[in-house]
């Protein structure tokens, strides 16, 4: 707005003169209110354009609930959903343990890097190691023996998000879906369409149970990967 | 101390004994005087300090505990780029929601007095035109792309408002008119998103809880979004562009959970003063609200594809009983409007009002040309499935009725009572040769609940424009002058 012309002689006087005085009025405007006059403008159009739409919410005689539904849709989610999940990962963040280990055997270490058998050998697959001895999930690590195969828990990658996602994904199918699931709506649901409510629950708990179950797997799956590139890693 | 000193120093005569106490004593008063005047200015300056402190520090710069404090949000994730990401998600998507939304209120035909459900719509009415009857699968992709759209912006939305939330909470609340309007239109913003939404969400699954029209407050909450939408964009765009080019989407999505960095500051303050360590990567976070979306998307969308994928729309309303053979779904049961066999028995009567007027019974329906057409009857609240129907022509009804070109037609249904026992059709619509008077829906006479013995089934239209049960048509010469239903 400071922006100065490079040429307000001959001709243009009248036109620089007119575009300093709202230059003028521009600043004055800018220090009163707290921006650009065109974003006050800009603004009071959204508002008449929304009080346009509410005037017909009123004259319908249904303002009174228009607004407050308006509020407490703020509210609600403002005020209460976005604490009350915030408030539920603190509890998984403390009580999950923070990743689940898996106990791999490998081969006792070999003589140094510079051998030339090792060299050769190269990178051990996975399936290597004697069946056996593949324990699955562990908290506790195994004493591994002194002579032989030693045997050592690898950390997976950390649990917390293999349950809160899923969990997320089941309760904000509840939360979308709640007038079926719990069955809020049966009496106009079966007026309408003559079915009843009745499945929406089993539904929402096969799902859940299908979507803890992709978690689980897909995390074995990145368990046995990570195991395996350890055993791999350190033969 | 030193006057004390010098004091001690001088000579040791006792006659002098009782001057010198007195000395004593006076420069003890005068120490003292000096520690509390000293003290005094220790204090008088604290005092001075403190005020200067306070000028500084202003109430407005001092938050009030909990969540005003900026050091209170710890997300390493919130952050000008993962706003504007999200925000362009959602200025495409509610754009699109929008525009189908609005295409939706123009397909009831609401300038044909009787067919709005809005009233006192006035100018908002500016953009309507007569609602095409082709192609005829328009209102069925358009509703569906609504409400399947509408459910996967719900974790979008959701994500939006949790990456923007500590400025809900800035300290001071305001800084100047210009932005304590700015926050007054994010109630137009967010409380008509969330309004919409939640709207929205309660009428697909019938849950009316609710104090007003869902027609009414789904469409003029739409305009009060639309106003807070445009203003948003409009000051917050350059803002979102400038948030999309700091950081490159290819590498943070390359970018694991041991790699995730805070944002850099920004201006806006969207970048937590104090982040935690993180708990997902930045490519988690938009991978689990992508995934939310398809969840609740998938789950859905199947009632309003059809073929096998209805199979899969668990949490359609009607999604899983249309897979039965030859299962349309209903909207209103005939148990509901109380019909009887009395109503649809032998004593059945189809009226016909034109120039003249004609009086039908179903076995003379059967006997006019019958027609076939495969026609999709497609729900407002998203559902739609393709049958084959068979009838007679409404532009062969009007004929009989005498008037060969009405300029509309009013359809009534024997329902006495509740919303959409009436529609009035275009001229377009009775002339289109696909506009039938049904009698059979997938080789089977109409069921109770599907408007037996006729119901209309017409090209394009909304579902409920499809009035069941049909006891009289009206063909009117002229649409001014109507009776408003």
């Amino acid at each position: 707005m400071t922006r100065r012309r490079h040429d307000p002689g001959g001709g243009v006087a009248r036109v620089a003169a007119a575009g300093a005085r709202a230059r003028q009025l521009s600043g004055w405007v800018r220090r009163w209110y707290g921006a650009n006059p065109l974003h006050l403008l800009a603004l009071l159009a959204a508002f008449a354009l929304a009080g346009y739409a509410v005037r017909a919410v009123v004259a319908a005689g249904q303002w009174r609930g228009f607004a407050a539904w308006f509020i407490v849709a703020i509210v609600a989610h403002d005020l209460l959903l976005f604490p009350l999940y915030s408030l539920a990962d603190l509890p998984l963040r403390r009580l999950l343990p923070r990743h689940l280990t898996r106990q791999v055997t490998r081969a006792p270490p070999r003589p140094g890097p510079g051998d030339p058998a090792r060299a050769a050998a190269g990178p051990q697959p996975a399936v290597a190691a004697p069946a056996a001895q593949q324990t699955g999930w562990q908290h506790l690590s195994a004493p591994a023996g002194p002579a032989g195969p030693v045997t050592e828990p690898v950390a997976g990658p950390p649990l917390l998000n293999y349950v809160r996602i899923p969990l997320a994904f089941s309760l904000l199918l509840l939360l979308v879906f709640s007038p079926l699931i719990l069955g809020l709506s049966q009496p106009r649901y079966h007026r309408a369409s003559g079915l009843s409510t009745g499945p929406y629950l089993w539904r929402w708990l096969a799902v859940t149970g299908v979507m803890f179950a992709i978690s689980a797997v897909s995390y074995a799956w990145r368990l046995r990967r990570l195991a395996a590139r350890h055993q791999a890693h350190r033969r | 101390m030193s006057g004390l000193k010098w004091a001690g120093q001088r000579t040791a005569q006792p006659d002098r004994e009782a001057r010198r106490a007195a000395r004593q004593q006076r420069a003890a008063q005068r120490r003292r005087a000096f520690a509390a005047s000293a003290a005094a200015e220790r204090a008088r300056a604290a005092a001075l300090a403190r005020r200067a402190a306070g000028a500084a520090r202003h109430p407005a710069d001092h938050p009030p505990p909990g969540p005003f404090r900026p050091g209170a949000w710890r997300s390493p994730l919130r952050g000008l780029w993962l706003t504007s990401v999200l925000a362009a998600v959602l200025l495409a998507g509610l754009a699109i929601l929008t525009v189908t939304g609005l295409l939706s209120y123009a397909a009831y035909d609401p300038l044909l007095p009787g067919n709005d459900q809005t009233p006192g719509a006035g100018l908002v009415k500016f953009y309507l035109f007569s609602w095409p009857t082709h192609p005829s699968w328009l209102y069925r992709v358009d509703q569906g792309v609504h409400i399947t759209l509408g459910l996967a912006l719900v974790p979008v939305v959701a994500a939006k408002l949790w990456s923007v939330l500590p400025r809900l909470f800035a300290w001071p609340p305001v800084r100047s008119l210009a932005q304590a309007l700015e926050r007054l239109s994010l109630i137009m913003l967010v409380g008509g998103v969330l309004f919409e939404f939640a709207t929205g969400i309660l009428d697909i699954q019938n849950y009316y809880v609710f104090p007003f029209s869902f027609y009414t407050a789904h469409l003029y909450g739409a305009w009060v979004f639309i106003a807070g939408f445009v203003i948003h964009v409009t000051l917050k765009f350059p803002r979102m562009v400038r948030g999309l080019r700091s950081r490159h989407l290819l590498r943070e999505l390359r970018t694991p959970l041991a790699g995730t960095q805070p944002e850099d500051p920004d201006p806006a303050g969207l970048r937590a003063a104090r982040p935690a360590a993180p708990t997902i990567s930045r490519r988690g976070l938009l991978a689990a609200v992508g995934g939310a979306s398809l969840t609740v998307a998938g789950l859905v969308v199947g009632q309003s594809i059809g073929g096998l994928s209805r199979r899969t729309a668990l949490f359609g309303p009607r999604g899983l009983s249309a897979t039965a053979p030859h299962y349309l779904p209903v909207n209103r049961t005939a148990a509901s409007i109380g019909l009887t066999a009395a109503d649809v028995g032998p004593a059945y009567r189809l009226t016909l009002a034109g120039t003249r007027n004609v009086t039908l019974t179903r076995e003379q329906l059967l006997a006019l040309p019958q027609h076939a057409v495969e026609l999709p009857i497609a729900c407002v609240e998203g559902w739609s499935v393709s049958c084959r129907w068979t009838g007679v022509r409404l532009a062969d009804l009007a004929r009989l009725a005498g008037m060969p070109h009405p300029a509309a037609a009013r359809v009534e249904s024997i329902q006495q009572v509740g919303s959409f026992r009436a529609a009035v059709l275009s001229a377009g619509q009775v002339a289109d040769p696909q506009a039938l008077l049904a009698l059979t829906v997938n080789g089977h006479v109409l069921p109770w609940d599907h408007g037996y013995p006729a119901r209309t089934i017409i090209p394009n239209a909304p579902g409920v424009h499809n009035t069941k049960w049909v006891s009289k048509i009206t063909f009117l010469k002229q649409v001014t002058g109507m009776a408003v239903a």
